[in-house]
């Protein structure tokens, strides 16, 4: 169905949690080569979607750290590694191929052939939370957008958004330069998020740039064959808006979507893996690691995932280098040598007499 | 310290009366999902910050609980099927004071 490039790598990873990351260095340092496929347009699953700001206190050596910035620090770690990225997009279906390589295609049509697949997806892929309003599902692509994707659709149009987070605010506040007009609706006069982003929208109320409608629900939609306005109940009274578009973000729920239908073997919404050995689930060459997998005695935490990312890499590696003896290296011994020319290493110690 | 009993309907209609400690610091929602009455990966998906409302519940008798915060308010005011005895469950710590509470889980 599409005519792109397939991506080739050696290890595919599906989700870019924390997990997923930090399974790009391990397998760098057996030098292979990762692509990671994410649902959301940005790394770090969870910790950068659900709560960036909010710190993590059982992550060895950090004390304390922000989840956003444990994220920029994996990244940073494995960026001599080079991932690949297919962001915004999901993995839908797997082909196992004769040589025992697979075949994942994306819901926009994006090939990868890999030859181990590594399933980090935590919870599932992050699905927008929709609305209780009779037939939103008929104006989805006719006016409802759950995403704001590409901002350029908006220009000079008449659009309202939903929702009392930071990204309504903050979305809110971008596409004012954008659209012709931006209404945003909210249940309460009150906002959550943050004090610069709830300031500017009042600033930009003030200007005339945003227009708030609270407390208030948007209850209905109409139009012929696209949203031409919608219905709304303000403070006990009801009106109705015209609009070109609806955004309602009222934040994500996780799915495990297509991935349940792979043929993996599933229990209690997590993929059954091997925990004796590898992490492998019940079809060779495909691993479950962290949140997304359980096992007996699973602990879903960050710091369990990144061991399992580990074990899971090794497996990889022996997989491919079949009767290769394995010799473990400290990156401290061994230092670290990026696929982009670069190394990482210890001071060299000086040996000198003291006179 | 004694465990109290809680009467806990799940998604599908049917009551479960449970026993929560209170000595473990728990709090509902992790009470629900120690029982498993309702599915992994349906409820608690933030890990219990108040960030998701899958943890939801209807409170049904008068049994006094905790002030709802403010960030328990606002979670509400973005979540669906609220009513006026939503609680976010994860909010709820598990102390004496919830002895014979009975409670309702939210859709998904």
């Amino acid at each position: 169905m599409s005519s792109k490039k397939m991506i080739s790598t050696d290890i595919l990873i599906i989700g870019a949690g924390p997990t997923g990351l930090f399974a790009v260095f391990e397998a760098g340092l057996l030098k292979l080569k990762c692509h990671i496929i994410d649902a959301l347009p940005q790394p770090g699953g969870q910790l950068a979607e659900l709560y960036p700001k909010k710190p993590i206190f059982d992550i060895p050596g950090f004390p304390s750290v922000l989840a956003g910035d444990l994220v920029t620090n994996l990244m940073e770690q494995i960026k001599q590694f080079q991932p690949g990225f297919t962001l915004n997009e999901k993995a839908e279906t797997i082909e196992k191929q004769e040589d025992g390589t697979f075949i994942v295609t994306t819901n926009k049509g994006t090939k990868h052939h890999a030859k181990a697949v590594a399933i980090a997806g935590g919870l599932g892929s992050f699905e927008p939370r929709k609305p209780i309003i009779e037939d939103l599902e008929f104006y989805e692509d006719k006016g409802v957008e759950y995403f704001v994707k590409d901002p350029e659709l908006f220009r000079d149009k008449s659009i309202v958004i939903a929702g009392g987070g930071d990204s309504a605010l903050d979305w809110s506040i971008f596409l004012a330069d954008v659209a012709k007009e931006v209404t945003l609706v909210h249940r309460r006069n009150e906002f959550r998020g943050a004090l610069d982003s709830v300031e500017k929208v009042q600033e930009l109320k003030k200007q005339g740039k945003i227009n708030l409608i609270t407390p208030a629900e948007v209850t209905g939609i109409r139009g012929a064959e696209h949203i031409e306005e919608l219905d709304i109940d303000h403070d006990g009274g009801h009106r109705t808006i015209k609009t070109d578009y609806f955004i309602p973000l009222f934040g994500l729920s996780p799915k495990l979507g297509a991935i349940a239908n792979w043929g993996l073997e599933i229990e209690k919404n997590a993929i059954k893996v091997n925990n004796a050995l590898d992490y492998q689930t019940n079809i060779e060459g495909i691993y479950a690691i962290g949140d997304v997998n359980t096992y007996p005695g699973k602990l879903k935490l960050i710091l369990c995932g990144f061991h399992e990312a580990t074990l899971m890499c090794q497996s990889v590696y022996n997989k491919l280098n079949p009767g290769k003896k394995f010799v473990l290296k400290y990156t401290t011994v061994s230092g670290v040598d990026g696929f982009d020319g670069t190394r990482k290493e210890a001071e060299k110690q000086v040996v000198k007499a003291i006179e | 310290m004694a465990d109290v009993t809680i009467k806990i309907t799940d998604r599908d209609g049917v009551m479960h009366e449970v026993q929560a400690p209170t000595d473990m610091s728990m709090n509902i929602m992790e009470v629900v999902r120690a029982y498993e009455l309702a599915p992994e990966g349906t409820i608690g998906v933030c890990g219990g910050m108040a960030m998701c409302a899958s943890c939801q519940c209807y409170v049904l008798n008068d049994v006094e609980l905790p002030e709802m915060g403010p960030d328990e308010d606002a979670m509400l005011a973005e979540a669906f099927y609220v009513k006026p005895n939503s609680r976010l469950g994860c909010q709820i710590p598990i102390t004496e004071d919830l002895e014979g509470l009975e409670i309702e889980l939210a859709p998904e």
